[in-house]
């Protein structure tokens, strides 16, 4: 193997690398310097995401394990962005309350490390690969969910966590090994081409696909996702919501759209099903809640059934599509997560109740929070509008427009409790507001990242066409 | 920049220059008007400049202008106008000159209330001047969502509810929609040509009547909640109820035209089988709906309903006479659109000032307003008359000419509706008179409204802005009747 091909893994090379640094960082700065890890892991991934825009070749390393390709490199890049922007708006809770417990570095650690984890899992070619890079992209995440040590519902979360993705990377094994009984082989390729629709590799499919929905958090695998979300810090709930998700979305496509494309009859039944039923208990479920972490997870919940119509057209429509609205969906969770961690950390508030009359306190953060709603909701002329928009043309391309049109019920039910957050905000007005305050830099550089991303990516259309231009890389 | 765009881009640098400008009330509303005020001055060279391109461009839209935006599904940002859509941006830049007027004395948060108008401006008149299907969904839900603001903040009453209810329907009604226009798309290609969301290329397109069948009713039904269709009016009455004065008036006036605008261009146009099949059924359910509001309005006993009410009752003529499949009675269409808009516009000024001053909006509390208030009292003995129309004002041209129009029918369904439906101007003069009557006329009801403070120079300013326009159409509507139907043209041969 020559250097050339060894450079193919240039994101997960500059991963490492930080990883190292950090080590070193952490060995040799004495008490006084700790806090100095922050913007030390910032600026190291910050460049790392700079290098994420230079061109790369596609190929293949270790025998087929390991590919990339130009959408498999834009996603990673876009995931980088996204924990760039996490990484901001964890700062100023991380100077808080975490460097003097002396867990700043294994904080990064952590979260890089399952960032490496996604992107081994989305670069796998066979199965072996996948299934390390699942394992890697989880555990850490568990550790990060119990990060608030002392809080008794932190530790719950992290419970319920190890113990759901334990039990779904099992189902995920067990059915990679049916599926490895039908066929005699791991390798995606060569799978593609063996694999006949027949009982065990159905039923080697839905233990796999399970595992995976476990990931995506959709119905019925998304009990977890509300309890967690409240335990972790906001951060890694936040994480939890975008990266973990998105990763396991655009694997789950990969697959589905070449591996699984046999079954094609079988797994449609089954995705037509699961976005129906995800999206209704998602929307339905967050119409009741108080606590915006749960409010958020219930969202994040009925966005993953919507990202899921995309798959419905197995072509390169739904698979840009897909991409495209991850990425925006990135941006606007981002901007929404970003402001709750501010308003929390500045004032231990996250109930909805809580933000009676924010805007009359802190107008501009009242305004981030409300784009990134609407841009969940699917309000133009933000960026999620155009996702949902076409996501719906994407389903609809193969003829479902019964589907689209449940879809659409939904996103006006989604509106009803977007609005709920606004109306505190903007409609009430209440002696108890949040006081005015003003977020410290890293913060507020996370927000206008987000809000840059939301306002945008949907105007400006060559980012899609970009992604329409890169897409069929895998689609043969 | 072409004469088109600069409709929406003005808007957007209000938007901006409020933002980071305006400190107070008072440099708020002086940016607002001097803005709106440039954006009314375009609207009326437009109008001049479109009759001058008119004279030598026989094309179906002038000023057109296309540039691409998402290549991947071929979406284009294509403008263009005829005059339908001059005179609903006409419209449009008068209501808002004359509601930036009104709001004048707006005193919570007047920035953003300024910001949040102007907003929805931008998208209203983005939807008139579009030729692409999604780039007008775009636009089209842009001029939505600020209403829930606009209702919120500075509403009265129960606000919150009215706003939820009105921005849920609407927002609602647009993802039936946007169904029904991605159905239209993937139909789009039915001849074997490229998939397109422009409009005039699908009206080349034979749509199989099949689909047409199924994608009509969501296309029209998605427009037509706005324009207050019976069953799915209910949003209307509450909303305008609680919104206040410039809200009402803008979103009565102008947003509630998006819905026959809709229908008729992209539902009727786009769809034109569909169109007939299902004529009968949206036929009986707006005929109702006129005969509904009007009777709603009698009953009402607060100003803002009554008006709520017959808003509905004149926009389901609206729709009635789009479905007479004439000319004539599409041209009354268009008229009753403006002569309402400018009408409702004046009489929900009027109620505002009304209600700034006596604190009460209740028809049984006020009388005798003419004695203390002469000029408001007069200007709304004016709108009333119009509004029941009196020959020699807007209202009178535009009804008259739909009940012409649809009289023409030769069939006898038709008739009997029409004969129906025209009972209903009966009943719009006994509100109307009774309404005028108890709380202009009579006897002073209360002592305490002696010493009313007369209207000031931006209120007369505002209704003076709106009363222009209805005279000019009663007195000489026949020019624009002409400038009409000139552009009915394609519809006609479209449709029958």
């Amino acid at each position: 193997m020559n250097l050339e091909s060894f450079l193919l893994m240039r994101s997960e090379i500059g991963l490492l690398a930080i990883l190292l640094l950090l080590i070193i960082f952490e060995i040799f700065s004495n008490k006084k310097q700790k806090a100095a890890v922050i913007p030390f892991a910032i600026i190291l991934l910050a460049i790392n995401t700079a290098l994420g825009f230079l061109p790369l070749a596609a190929g293949e390393l270790f025998g087929g394990m390991f590919r990339t390709n130009a959408l498999l490199y834009f996603f990673k890049t876009t995931l980088s962005l996204g924990v760039l922007i996490l990484l901001l708006q964890s700062a100023d809770w991380l100077k808080e309350k975490v460097v003097d417990e002396n867990k700043a570095s294994e904080f990064f650690m952590l979260l890089i490390s399952s960032l490496l984890g996604t992107y081994f899992m989305i670069s796998a070619g066979d199965f072996l690969m996948f299934f390390i890079g699942l394992e890697l992209a989880t555990l850490p995440v568990a550790a990060l969910v119990a990060y608030d040590t002392y809080k008794r519902i932190s530790a719950e979360g992290a419970v319920k966590y190890i113990l759901s993705s334990a039990l779904a990377s099992g189902a995920s094994l067990f059915g990679i090994s049916l599926l490895y009984a039908t066929t005699g082989t791991i390798y995606f390729e060569s799978m593609a081409e063996i694999l006949a629709s027949s009982n065990l590799a159905i039923l080697g499919f839905i233990f796999f696909f399970s595992g995976l929905a476990f990931k995506i958090s959709l119905a019925p695998f998304h009990f977890w996702t509300a309890d967690v979300y409240e335990g972790a810090p906001i951060n890694v709930a936040s994480y939890l919501s975008v990266i973990s998700k998105g990763a396991a979305v655009l694997i789950l496509m990969i697959l589905l759209f070449t591996v699984f494309k046999v079954l094609m009859p079988v797994w449609n039944n089954i995705i037509y099903a699961v976005i129906i039923a995800t999206m209704f208990i998602g929307n339905l479920f967050a119409i009741r809640q108080q606590n915006l972490k749960r409010f958020l997870a219930y969202s994040s919940i009925a966005q993953a059934g919507f990202i899921l119509l995309g798959l419905m057209s197995v072509d390169q429509l739904g698979a840009t599509t897909i991409v495209y609205f991850v990425a925006v969906y990135i941006f606007s969770n981002l901007g929404a997560f970003g402001v709750v961690q501010a308003v929390s950390s500045f004032s231990d508030k996250e109930n909805i109740n809580d933000y009676e009359g924010l805007y009359r306190t802190n107008p501009k953060l009242s305004l981030l929070m409300m784009l990134a709603l609407f841009s969940l909701a699917g309000i133009p002329p933000l960026a999620g509008f155009f996702g949902k928009f076409f996501l719906y043309t994407a389903a609809a391309s193969k003829g479902y427009y019964i589907l689209v049109f449940i879809a659409v019920v939904n996103a006006t039910i989604s509106l009803y409790y977007y609005l709920l957050v606004v109306r505190a905000m903007f409609l009430r007005q209440s002696d108890q507001a949040i006081p005015y305050f003003r977020s410290p830099f890293y913060m507020r550089l996370g927000l206008i990242l987000a809000a840059i991303g939301i306002l945008v990516a949907g105007v400006y259309s060559p980012l899609y066409d970009y992604i329409f231009s890169i897409s069929n890389t895998f689609l043969n | 920049m072409d004469i088109l765009s600069l409709f929406v881009i003005v808007p957007i640098l209000i938007v901006l220059a409020l933002t980071f400008f305006a400190k107070d009330l008072k440099q708020a509303r002086l940016i607002s008007v001097v803005g709106m005020g440039i954006q009314f001055a375009m609207a009326i060279n437009l109008i001049f400049a479109y009759l001058k391109e008119r004279a030598v461009n026989t094309d179906i839209m002038v000023f057109t202008k296309d540039v691409v935006w998402y290549e991947t599904f071929n979406i284009h940002y294509s403008i263009g106008v005829d005059a339908i859509s001059v005179v609903m941006i006409a419209l449009t830049a008068v209501v808002l000159l004359a509601g930036v007027f009104i709001s004048w004395k707006i005193d919570d948060l007047p920035k953003e209330f300024f910001i949040s108008l102007i907003a929805l401006s931008s998208g209203v008149f983005g939807f008139f001047i579009s030729t692409d299907l999604f780039t007008m969904f775009v636009f089209y839900e842009i001029a939505v969502i600020p209403m829930y603001l606009l209702i919120g903040i500075w509403g009265s009453g129960p606000k919150e509810d009215s706003a939820m209810k009105l921005t849920l329907m609407l927002m609602g009604a647009s993802a039936v929609l946007s169904v029904g226009i991605l159905g239209i798309y993937f139909n789009s290609n039915a001849d074997g040509g490229p998939l397109t969301f422009n409009i005039f290329e699908i009206a080349q397109v034979n749509i199989p009547v099949a689909a047409q069948n199924i994608f009509y009713p969501l296309t029209f039904i998605g427009f037509a909640v706005i324009g207050a269709l019976f069953p799915f009016h209910t949003w209307s009455p509450s909303g305008h109820a609680s919104a206040p004065t410039a809200v009402s008036m803008l979103h009565a006036g102008v947003l509630m035209k998006l819905g026959g605008y809709g229908v008729f261009r992209i539902a009727m146009y786009l769809l034109p089988e569909g169109a007939l099949n299902w004529a009968d059924f949206f036929l009986i359910l707006s005929a109702f709906g006129v005969i509904y509001g009007a009777f709603g309005a009698v009953m009402q006993k607060d100003l803002k309903y009554v008006n709520a009410y017959a808003s509905v009752s004149h926009l389901s003529l609206v729709l009635f006479a789009l479905l007479m499949f004439n000319k004539t009675a599409w041209t009354g269409a268009i008229l009753q659109s403006l002569s309402h808009g400018l009408l409702t516009a004046m009489f929900f000024a009027l109620i505002g000032m009304v209600y700034g001053r006596t604190h009460t909006r209740e028809i049984s509390k006020l009388g005798g307003i003419m004695k203390v208030l002469p000029f408001i009292g007069a200007i709304y003995v004016i709108t009333g008359l119009a509004y029941l129309g009196l020959p020699g004002f807007s209202g009178f041209v535009a009804e008259m000419t739909v009940f012409v129009g649809a009289f023409q029918h030769p069939d006898l369904f038709r008739r009997i509706l029409t004969i129906v439906v025209v009972s209903s101007i009966v009943v719009t003069a006994v509100y109307i008179l009774r309404m005028v009557g108890k709380i202009m006329m009579g006897p002073l009801s209360n002592e305490e409204y002696k010493d009313l403070p007369k209207a000031t120079w931006f209120e007369k300013t505002g209704l003076i802005l709106l009363l222009i326009p209805v005279i000019l159409i009663g007195v000489l509507p026949l020019g624009l009747s002409e400038m009409i139907k000139e552009s009915l043209q394609p519809f006609l041969e479209r449709l029958l």
